[in-house]
């Protein structure tokens, strides 16, 4: 073949590569909808071109299937035959049999031996199964060799292709068009009975499709994948030289310089993005082929299974899609052949008979998610337990502690797999772990999750490790770290006096409240230098605050030391005394004592507190020397040595001033609020610095251990910093915990939540007071007119469901003894309105609890809670954002002589209960 | 004609080293590195290579001797491995030699697990020992547990030989 025939080929192969991945869609398509004249008009043109084009290169075995291919397509277009399993399976070989040719002539540059006969007697034997839908007339001659065409065609041509409809009519609308008739074509055939109305309306829809498809080809254009790879690269050195003329565009002060390199920059920007996308491809491509694996699997192991697909425009660089197409293939077909059950099973389980494969892909923190869930058995930890033990891959003591995330992951060891019987598709035990491998090695972890008898999940996370990423550099003990932005959700920062309220601690561990929310805080420093610490741990709440009190109240100190000279010039004016001891002590002052127990030891590396100690001994050596000779009578010599204290003090108040200066600006805290898997925490830094577009590069693949690091990039000043790894940092420093089962984590805190929550009754008592009554104890809650309230001696009862309920009036019971003691014998005032009634049961008894007005039903926590300020109330407690008693049952029966022994009380609480 | 190989020789702690020439990308004067926290201790950081980093392993940690002293600076040997360059710390550069298999002797059985894995055995030179260094172990960075043989520690201990 020349050199010539050697392009075309090449094409043709390319392009039928492609159509034949379209084919297997369809098709797939079409089993579920049949009725699709659409996608099975799609479907003859591809065969029938792949057809036209073998003939016309000499590869005449594929002309052949392709032919008998196209005949039983031509069949079930014409509604000669309805496409049923059987059919679409054979098309189906018919397209595997088309792409082992088409491979055989790539490699071998021909045909090759080949055998199909068996192929083509089936395709040719199935033509001749008889429709039963109603067709339209078999079309004399009307192959439409003109449909595969791409180009528009007129409506009269598309009429004439399809139905019976003579050019002698076509012209005949011509004319009258060419007349005036303002009506379009298709109308005017309509009309003139030449045409059915629905053949029209199908015309039309051919029209269509084949402008769009005539403008979507005409506007792209193929090109070599090494090609983009070299553009990428390209790109990413301009990237690098871009930032760097960017830093000595900063410092270099030349508007026009300036000017350039920020054109430069926005030019460099666009076309990074650019470049990026050509080779940026959807997941959906590879997941095209799926619903056929799926189909061909479930089939093989008479299993039903749907599949549905979210995120099928997540884009992958191009050489990613390639490396975990296979990975991603063996995975699915995993699922169906283990994974999900046979029907009956299901059924008998309780679920539908039709099991299904959920594909998933999403960006989440700079990385590409791709899962595939299933809703069958789940895995077996037992039997993966054991067979590892047998496999002498675990002992048997390990086997009995490892949790069984790890025990899952076993199934990615060489060699292993539990299913009891080696299928053609799996069992083998050689796909996990070559998935495992394949992942790997582009720099990705795969991990699987399970639960027995609902269904497994695989998730694949691969990085985007060719990619300029927008992110933030900050400054940590002296280094720069990179944060991907992508994780970065804002930024806080804490002035020094704002840090003792801020910064709080729970249990030990350093929090936030943001916003009424609490954010768990990583210090940076404290992460990456896990021994010992760099200098002082820049903020960290054992280094301020906190505990030892407030910030240092610079101010007051100043101005107590400022007292001292007012003092001493007292006692030298002779108004005042003070003993050298008083005076002369630097460690009896209220700046010394502070200095010699929190001080120094606080701000120990600053250098100014040394300065402050020194002079500030200094000045009361010198204050004891000024007392002592007044106390001897030396006022002269006192005096002078006064006037050498003005300027040791000055000194003092401004080392002072220096220091709290000093301490503000390190007291500081830099805050970068992340999010990793959904959770958020603040980042403690030194310093933030700016925003940059960096190049990631990956780690060396024993450096990849470190998980902390996700990669590293080359700054605009040539130094290498290292890009952080969001959610390695935040597991390691325990804020997010390896197991991501977010649903069973979600529902966990959810239930958590509501079991501590209780429900309560609100009523007002009295006074108008706000009480409560866990609602738990209440049996109902009742109205009753004054009338049918009784006295049975003191008691107020009222009949009740065919019994006596004893009525205690909360108003008159928490009142004081004397007045309740009245109370208790008056007779309900007849024209008071209906009474709220609880009607409570307590050990064994009813009673009903009389109060003024019901509030609400709150479900609240309730865990804020204050000693009882009366009788008869067991606490105070914010219910509901107020405070409430709660009111002691008990001790309320207890008030209102309720005692067991009182005669005349209901027992059978079960009863009013109902 | 005997077989000659020729190695690039550098100097760690007075000892001479060599590695194959064929592996050595270049040979470079101290470069200001990057630290990586938390990483293996025999990883000195980060180079920036003509725009590729390059991993930087401190070879007399890899090879157990004494740490380098204060004020001596580095030079680094860039080799090419399996997953990448690194570059090689060591405190001076020697000469590329060539050498003939027959001056070749394995390593001798005293030598310490970890460190008998990096070196392939000595070449005898005329005047000196140059060890040979096999270049995929000297960059492997991980910790890589020995077992070692039983009698080996016994004997270490001090304890009798049986």
């Amino acid at each position: 073949m020349s050199d010539g025939d050697a392009e075309i080929v090449k094409e043709f192969l390319v392009e039928s590569y492609e159509n034949l991945d379209r084919l297997d869609r369809e098709l797939v398509g079409l089993e579920k909808n049949p009725d699709d004249r659409d996608a099975l008009s799609s479907v003859f043109r591809t065969i029938h071109t792949i057809k036209g084009t073998c003939g016309f290169l000499g590869f005449n075995k594929l002309e052949a299937v392709a032919h008998v291919g196209e005949n039983l397509l031509s069949r079930l277009r014409d509604r000669k035959l309805i496409l049923n399993p059987e059919i679409t399976t054979a098309l189906l070989s018919m397209v595997d049999a088309v792409r082992q040719m088409l491979s055989q002539i790539e490699t071998a540059g021909q045909e090759g031996e080949r055998d199909d006969s068996l192929l083509i007697a089936t395709l040719t034997r199935l033509q001749q199964v008889p429709a039963t839908a109603a067709k339209s007339e078999p079309v004399p001659g009307a192959e439409s060799t003109s449909e595969a065409v791409a180009s528009p065609s007129s409506i009269g041509e598309i009429l004439m292709r399809r139905t019976g409809v003579t050019p002698a009519e076509i012209l005949l609308a011509a004319e009258k068009q060419k007349e005036g008739d303002p009506r379009h074509m298709g109308e005017i055939l309509v009309e003139q009975g030449a045409v059915r109305s629905a053949d029209l309306v199908d015309a039309l829809h051919i029209q269509q499709s084949s402008r769009l498809q005539a403008t979507a080809s005409d506007s792209t254009i193929r090109v070599d994948v090494g090609l983009l790879d070299k553009l990428m690269n390209l790109v990413g050195e301009l990237v690098l030289a871009r930032n760097q003329v960017l830093q000595f565009a900063n410092r270099v002060k030349d508007t026009n310089f300036a000017a350039a390199s920020q054109r430069l920059n926005l030019i460099t920007t666009e076309l990074q993005a650019g470049v990026m996308k050509t080779r940026m491809q959807p997941i959906g491509n590879i997941w095209g082929q799926f619903p056929r694996t799926v189909r061909d699997v479930a089939l093989g192991c008479g299993k039903e299974v749907g599949v549905e697909m979210e995120g099928k425009d997540t884009e992958l660089d191009k050489t990613i899609i390639e490396a975990i197409k296979d990975p991603l293939t063996h995975l699915v077909r995993n699922s169906v052949d283990h994974g999900i059950e046979l029907p009956e099973d299901r059924v008998k389980a309780g679920k539908d008979r039709s099991g299904r494969l959920i594909l998933r892909a999403f960006h989440e923190g700079g990385q590409v998610n791709i899962e595939i869930s299933d809703d069958g058995a789940g895995l077996n930890g037992e039997r993966i337990r054991k067979k590892a033990v047998e496999r002498g891959v675990i002992t048997a003591e390990q086997a009995t502690r490892m949790p069984e995330r790890e025990i899952f992951n076993l199934i990615f060891l060489p060699g292993f797999s539990t299913a009891e019987k080696v299928t053609n598709v799996s069992g083998r035990g050689v796909g996990m772990d070559v998935v495992k491998t394949n992942v790997e090695r582009i720099g990705g972890t795969v991990d699987v999750q399970s639960t027995r008898g609902q269904g497994t999940t695989v998730r694949v996370k691969i990085p985007l490790t060719l990619a300029i990423i927008p992110a933030l550099v900050v400054t940590c003990g002296g280094d720069r770290y990179a944060i991907p932005q992508v994780s970065l959700l804002e930024l806080v920062r804490l002035e020094a006096d704002e840090v003792g309220k801020g910064i709080e601690l729970v249990h030990g561990a350093p929090v936030y409240r943001l916003r009424g929310r609490l954010l768990p805080l990583v210090y940076l420093d404290r992460e990456l230098n896990p021994v010992g610490i760099k200098g002082q741990g820049v903020g960290h709440p054992s280094t301020h605050a906190g505990s030892e009190g407030q910030l240092f109240d610079f101010a007051q100190a100043r101005a107590k030391h400022q007292q001292w000279l007012g003092r001493l010039r007292e006692v030298l004016d002779g108004n005042a005394a003070m003993t050298v001891q008083q005076g002369g002590s630097h460690t009896e002052c209220a700046l010394g004592k502070w200095l010699y127990s929190i001080g120094l030891k606080k701000y120990g590396t600053f250098p100014d507190i040394h300065s402050v100690e020194k002079t500030h001994r200094e000045f009361h050596g010198l204050v004891g020397e000024i007392l002592g000779r007044k106390n001897q009578g030396n006022q002269a010599q006192a005096e002078h040595a006064f006037s050498q204290l003005g300027p040791l003090s000055t000194k003092i108040l401004a080392l002072l001033q220096d220091l709290e200066k000093k301490v503000l600006d390190c007291g500081s805290v830099n805050i970068v609020v992340l999010q990793a898997d959904g959770r958020q925490f603040g980042l403690v830094v030194d310093e933030i610095n700016d925003t940059e577009e960096i190049v990631v590069k990956p780690l060396r693949k024993q450096l990849k251990m470190v998980k902390t690091f996700a990669g590293s990039s080359i700054m605009g000043d040539g130094k290498v910093a290292l890009i952080l790894d969001v959610l390695g940092l935040a597991q390691r420093a325990s804020v997010v915990t390896e197991t991501r089962d977010r649903a069973l984590t979600e529902k966990a805190t959810e239930s958590a939540a509501v079991a501590e929550k209780q429900t309560f009754l609100l009523f007002a008592g009295p006074g108008d007071s706000r009480m409560a009554i866990p609602l738990s104890t209440l049996a109902r809650l009742e109205e009753f007119p004054v009338t049918q309230v009784e006295m049975s001696g003191s008691q107020w009862v009222t009949q009740y469901r065919g019994q006596i309920l004893p009525l205690v009036r909360l108003n008159v019971v928490l009142e004081e003894r004397r007045v309740k003691q009245r109370a208790l014998q008056a007779p309900p005032t007849a024209d008071s309105g209906p009474i709220q009634v609880l009607v409570l049961n307590h050990e064994g008894r009813s009673f009903g609890l009389v109060v003024d007005r019901i509030l609400d039903i709150v479900e609240d926590r309730a865990d804020v809670r204050s000693p009882a300020t009366r009788a008869s109330v067991l606490y105070s407690v914010v219910i509901g954002d107020r405070v409430t008693e709660l009111l002691d049952i008990p001790a309320i029966l207890r008030s209102a002589d309720m005692s067991a022994t009182h005669p005349g009380m209901l027992t059978r609480s079960a009863e009013v209960a109902n | 004609m005997a077989q000659t190989s020729q190695f690039c020789t550098f100097y760690l702690d007075k000892l001479l080293f060599g590695v194959a020439l064929k592996g050595v990308q270049e040979v470079m004067r101290s470069l200001d590195m990057t630290k990586v926290p938390l990483a293996p201790a025999v990883v000195s950081g980060l180079i920036n290579l003509r725009g590729q980093i390059v991993t930087a392993v401190d070879l007399r940690r890899r090879l157990e001797l004494e740490p380098r002293p204060e004020g001596m600076l580095a030079m680094n040997v860039v080799v090419r491995s399996e997953d990448g360059a690194v570059s090689l710390l060591v405190d001076e550069i020697g000469d590329v030699v060539e050498v003939e298999e027959t001056t070749f002797e394995p390593p001798p059985e005293t030598l310490r697990g970890s460190v008998r894995t990096v070196i392939l055995g000595v070449h005898k030179l005329n005047e000196r020992l140059m060890h040979v260094l096999d270049i995929e172990k000297a960059c492997q960075m991980t910790e890589v547990a020995e077992a070692r043989p039983q009698c080996d520690s016994g004997h270490r201990a001090g304890s009798p030989v049986n």
